[in-house]
């Protein structure tokens, strides 16, 4: 039987998703339920003096208006933690509702429920709301002279700054040195479909919650932490999500909010966001701006890296994507400083979004040193393979797996790097072509604490895998089957796996590409702990071929345990249980994950190629081709794990060519929230898209190896167009995105 | 907010209905593809309390006159005019526009005559608790100093400097295209060019046709003779966005120069703008980069930009040269 793992198992809830049998959180029917819409705050900063509801009250079938003057208590008050954490993940520290106060537009002001989604929509534009405005900041430049550096960030996981040997004095030894400022427009997340939730309480005050989220546990915590409700009282399913990238990996107010109406209402409610809504309520990358200098001498051995990032948070809570992690560890240079500099704003925190921090920080990086590499005559390629950190020089430990250099190398080779003319290159009528590349790298991260997965045996020989996992489109249904499949030595039509509750063992949240490999870990200890079972049990079992056997030495394979050595001896299963009376046999699996210092650096890396064409008059780019070459670990699935790199290397093509959200700071709130005016690419943009991936093993991260594939796809592939603009045109844009009007 | 209000909904089976039942009522709208409509509905700019569909009404056709023009249906939708036969082969400028408009869903539902009454995407036209002149008469413009990017350099006033978003717009006014427009007065036809209005002091009106009024159809007279014709569209992404820019062309050379010139400019002008001072400057000149570029100028003489959307004064001049030149290396087909 050849291994599951590595193979290219289509998508096993792909008929369901494509017939529409696969329900998601708006879909699911239950009787008598109610619809809520939100009514935002239209100002940045202020109280509201006013509040009128008396005709959205009156409008036909309303069922409840709820606003902070009516609000039921909201008792809780829990920190914002990472989701990866897994306690409560609250995307701000800070509840709306509570009181009359308004710190960004957007912000819930009111929830009316209606018993038609019609109904609850017109119903909200009649509600009156009356502000005492206060001035507003919404934007960098009206708050960049109030930055401070913040002692820790990220919900407090990492510290505000990084120093290792001296910047200062590998900055003056340094023959060349390149000193760049890169801007990044905010960018919003937008997946298709807007986070939605439905919450029906019962007679024994438990509540039921479907949301639209990346962990069914992280949306029980944070509901359970602000209602004071006992997390055993709270059951989350999530089966089926739209799409998140990193909007609903965070649990933000409205859905406790949904909660909440239900509750008060004692109806089932579902509160679905608008498109609008998506964008001033879930978080966003926030907009920032990056400076880096970089020292090297003559023959491009880096001696200094200093980087700093500013960027706008909100009034509650230190938020900055973490986009100096990679940046400062990509390349040895024994001189580092990292400084994170913040200035609050009247905004939502910010939070995830695809590649969050490596995405920014990364395309800085990789710019300055295609910066490098030209001022120092060098071929960027050679400038990286040059300076690639054989360890990891924060800690100086040896890599759990890295890969990088056979990345640029096999990147370089698929593309055909070598052939690549030094300086502006080739003109084709109007048309300029350029080639750019540039390293990725992510961080490797785990869960703190323990990730649970439960399998099951029947007695016919089929097997059911369960664990809290959401499935957000990443494929990590199918990935598990295949895992729990060669773990008990069964094939993949005889093992179904289940996830998306919160009432099945615990899983955390899918975040920060640790998605995979947490669950994976957990799957293979419980269908390897069951497998292990059954094999002891057939041992010891007198009637059994197999008794008396080293369990060593007993193997499975199609449902068939035998001697390894002697594979006539055995027999299956089934033949096990039935011959014993049992329906079924069961196992729980227990993952603990290393240290935080295991005394290994861990990281995935890669290698992105990028051509594009440059309209020489008109200043389009478009990209041609894009090679991406990754490390990720063992690969679950070769098919999924690739359209999942080449989907970040297409985040990333958009990050550099087209999204950018429009704060009108007159306003306070974002102007182009809608698909109309925030771009991201259609398929007529996708270039040619070559992924491969390098298998490096690695037996730090987990027992499988798995180092995830969710984001790193993304990191380095911004910043390989933009230095293939460069080298199409001459010309550097340092602000993202690169539209036409930077290059006429 | 995306929300639909209480509204009424009939169907009518005639033009004579249809224009009879507007007119009795002034808070009614005509109802055609409704991919404007309905969401201009959604997002309350706007607010009719009755709408009138007349997807029933017999205006589809796509019909050959005896001259050698095309007579189009207003309820045609943009998708099977882009396939027919007449256009693909005689009227290239056309067929391209269509195409490089919305995107195949949208086209398929989408009318001609609904093409020619949709309304702007300016982003404070479409948020209805800002100020605009065009949705509010005299409630200011907050695009003048806000988020501009896509906004008009020509044909703006100091109360609207909205874009008008058509594709096909610029192709039929650069064809000498004429609506027919039946009203509770009877029929009447209008150049399309005479039919848009620059917002002047008056933004809210955008054509001039009356209400109860409906378009029944688009003449588009013989393409010119002799003449290589394309429709350029310079835009962020590559399909189902509007343009930044575009250029519909129609040149006839003989002998050397210029005897007749078409152009026409999307995506920087408040309403499809015919170029007709860039015309005037080709006309009688050898068809090269330098005559190009003079009428370019020529054309872009009064263009006034806000901001974020300065660039689009250049690139306008751009997108002007590079249309020409490749109507005239060449590049167009006859």
């Amino acid at each position: 039987m050849s291994p599951a793992i590595g193979g290219t198992l289509a998508r096993v809830e792909g008929g369901a998703k494509v017939t529409g049998a696969a329900r998601y959180t708006g879909e699911i029917p239950l009787p008598g339920l109610a619809h809520a819409v939100l009514v935002g705050a239209r100002v940045a900063s202020g109280r509201i003096t006013e509040i009128d509801t008396v005709a959205a009250e009156r409008a036909d079938g309303v069922v409840g208006v709820l606003t902070h003057e009516n609000l039921p208590p909201v008792p809780g008050t829990p920190r914002l933690l990472p989701s990866l954490v897994g306690l409560a993940a609250p995307g701000l520290s800070w509840f709306p509702m509570r009181d009359d106060s308004v710190h960004y537009a957007g912000q819930p002001v009111a929830v009316v429920v209606a018993d038609t989604i019609e109904r609850a929509e017109h119903a909200a534009t009649l509600v009156r709301v009356q502000y005492a405005q206060s001035p507003a900041s919404t934007v960098l430049d009206q708050v960049r002279d109030q930055a401070y550096v913040p002692e820790r960030i990220f919900g407090g996981m990492l510290p505000g700054q990084f120093v290792r040997g001296n910047v200062e004095d590998g900055l003056k030894k340094a023959s060349v040195r390149v000193d760049r400022t890169y801007y990044f427009a905010a960018n919003h997340q937008n997946p298709i479909e807007t986070s939605t939730t439905t919450a029906l309480w019962d007679d024994a005050d438990r509540v039921t919650v479907y949301d639209s989220t990346q962990g069914p546990t992280a949306t029980q915590m944070t509901v359970s932490a602000l209602l004071g409700v006992a997390p055993g009282k709270i059951k989350v399913i999530s089966e089926f999500v739209g799409g998140s990238f990193g909007s609903k990996a965070m649990i933000w107010p409205h859905v406790t909010l949904c909660v909440l109406a239900a509750r008060q209402l004692r109806r089932p409610v579902r509160l679905a966001l608008n498109r609008e809504q998506m964008f001033h309520s879930c978080g966003h990358r926030e907009e920032q701006e990056q400076q880096l200098s970089l020292g090297a001498t003559p023959d491009g051995k880096l001696t200094a890296l200093r980087h700093h990032k500013i960027s706008i948070t909100s009034h509650f809570d230190d938020w900055a994507e973490t986009s100096l992690q990679s940046p400062g560890i990509v390349y040895a240079t024994p001189n580092y400083e990292g400084i994170y500099r913040l200035a609050r704003g009247n905004t939502i925190t910010p939070t995830f979004m695809r590649g969050p921090g490596e995405a920014t920080g990364m395309f800085a990086l990789e710019c300055a040193m295609d910066e490098l590499a030209a001022e120092l005559n060098l071929d960027p390629l050679e400038l990286r393979l040059r300076n690639i950190a054989e360890k990891d020089p924060t800690s100086g430990h040896p890599w759990s797996s890295s890969g990088l250099r056979e990345c640029l190398q096999r990147g370089a080779e698929l593309f055909d790097w070598r052939d690549r003319e030094r300086e502006p290159a080739r003109r084709e009528g109007n048309t300029l072509v350029g080639w750019g590349m540039a390293a990725s790298a992510y961080p490797h991260v785990a869960p703190p604490n323990p990730q649970r997965a439960r399998a099951r045996l029947y007695a016919d020989g089929s097997a059911v895998v369960e664990a809290g996992v959401s499935e957000f489109g990443t494929g990590v249904t199918t990935a598990m089957t295949q895992v729990a499949a060669d773990a008990l030595g069964l094939p993949v039509a005889r093992v179904r796996f289940v996830g998306g509750s919160s009432d099945l063992p615990n899983i955390t949240a899918a975040v920060g590409s640790a998605g995979t490999g947490a669950a994976s870990a957990a799957v293979h200890c419980a269908a390897t702990e069951l497998r292990d079972q059954l094999i002891r049990q057939a041992v010891a079992d007198e009637r059994s071929p197999l008794h008396r056997a080293k369990p060593d030495a007993v193997t499975v394979s199609e449902g068939r345990m035998c001697l390894r050595d002697r594979p006539n001896t055995g027999e299956t299963y089934a033949e096990l249980l039935s011959r014993n009376f049992l329906p079924d046999v069961e196992a729980l699996g227990t993952w603990t994950p290393p240290p935080p210092d295991p005394g290994y650096g861990m990281h995935t890396f890669g290698a992105q190629f990028a051509e594009v064409a440059v309209d020489a008059d008109l200043g389009v780019v478009r990209v041609r081709r894009m090679v991406g070459v990754f490390a990720p670990g063992r690969v679950l699935n070769r098919r999924t794990a690739h359209s999942q790199l080449m989907g970040g290397m297409l985040w990333g093509l958009s990050q550099a060519l087209l999204e950018a959200t429009h704060m009108d700071p007159r306003l306070g709130r974002w102007a182009n929230a809608s698909f109309n005016d925030y771009l991201v690419p259609v398929n007529a943009d996708v270039p040619d898209v070559f992924v491969e991936t390098i298998e490096v093993p690695d037996t730090v991260v987990n027992p499988l190896g798995v180092k995830g594939v969710g984001e790193i796809g993304i990191v380095g592939s911004g910043a390989a167009i933009a230095n293939a603009v460069y080298h199409a045109t001459g010309r550097r844009v340092r602000d993202l995105p690169i539209t036409l009007e930077a290059l006429l | 907010m995306a929300a639909v209000r209480p509204i009424s909904y009939s169907r009518v089976a005639d033009v004579a209905t249809a224009v009879g039942v507007v007119t009795a009522d002034p808070e009614s709208k005509f109802l055609a593809g409704g991919t404007n409509q309905v969401d201009l509905l959604r997002i309350y700019v706007e607010q009719p309390a009755r709408l009138v569909d007349i997807n029933d009404l017999p205006l589809r056709e796509i019909e050959e006159r005896p001259d050698g023009g095309l007579r189009i249906g207003a309820l045609a939708r943009m998708g099977d005019v882009a396939r027919a036969g007449p256009v693909r082969e005689r009227y290239p400028l056309l067929a391209q526009a269509l195409h490089l408009g919305a995107s195949t869903q949208l086209r398929n539902m989408a009318s001609m005559g609904g093409n020619l009454m949709q309304r702007t995407r300016c982003l404070y036209f479409r948020d209805v608790e800002v100020g605009c002149n065009k949705r509010v008469p005299g409630s200011g413009c907050s695009a003048m100093q806000g988020v501009n990017r896509g906004h008009a350099v020509l044909g703006t006033s100091d109360q609207c400097i909205a874009t008008h978003p058509s594709d096909l717009a610029v192709a039929l006014v650069a064809l000498d295209a004429v609506v027919q427009i039946e009203g509770p007065d009877g029929r009447r036809e209008l150049d399309l060019d005479e039919f848009f209005l620059e917002p002047g002091d008056t933004p809210e009106r955008e054509h001039r046709i009356g209400h109860g009024e409906l378009i029944v159809a688009i003449e588009v007279p013989p393409p010119p003779a002799g003449s290589r014709s394309l429709y350029l569209k310079v835009r962020d992404r590559d399909s189902y966005e509007f343009a930044l820019a575009s250029a519909a062309v129609a040149v006839t050379v003989e002998s050397g120069v210029i005897a007749e010139a078409r152009l026409a400019l999307g995506g920087v002008a408040t309403r499809p703008w015919r170029a007709r001072q860039a015309e005037r400057v080709l006309v009688g000149a050898p068809p090269s980069e330098t005559t190009f570029a003079a009428a370019a100028q020529e054309e872009l003489r009064p263009a006034v930009s806000h901001g974020m959307n300065d660039y689009k004064i250049e690139l306008a001049r751009r997108t002007i040269v590079r249309a020409l030149s490749m109507a005239t290396d060449g590049g167009g087909t006859a």
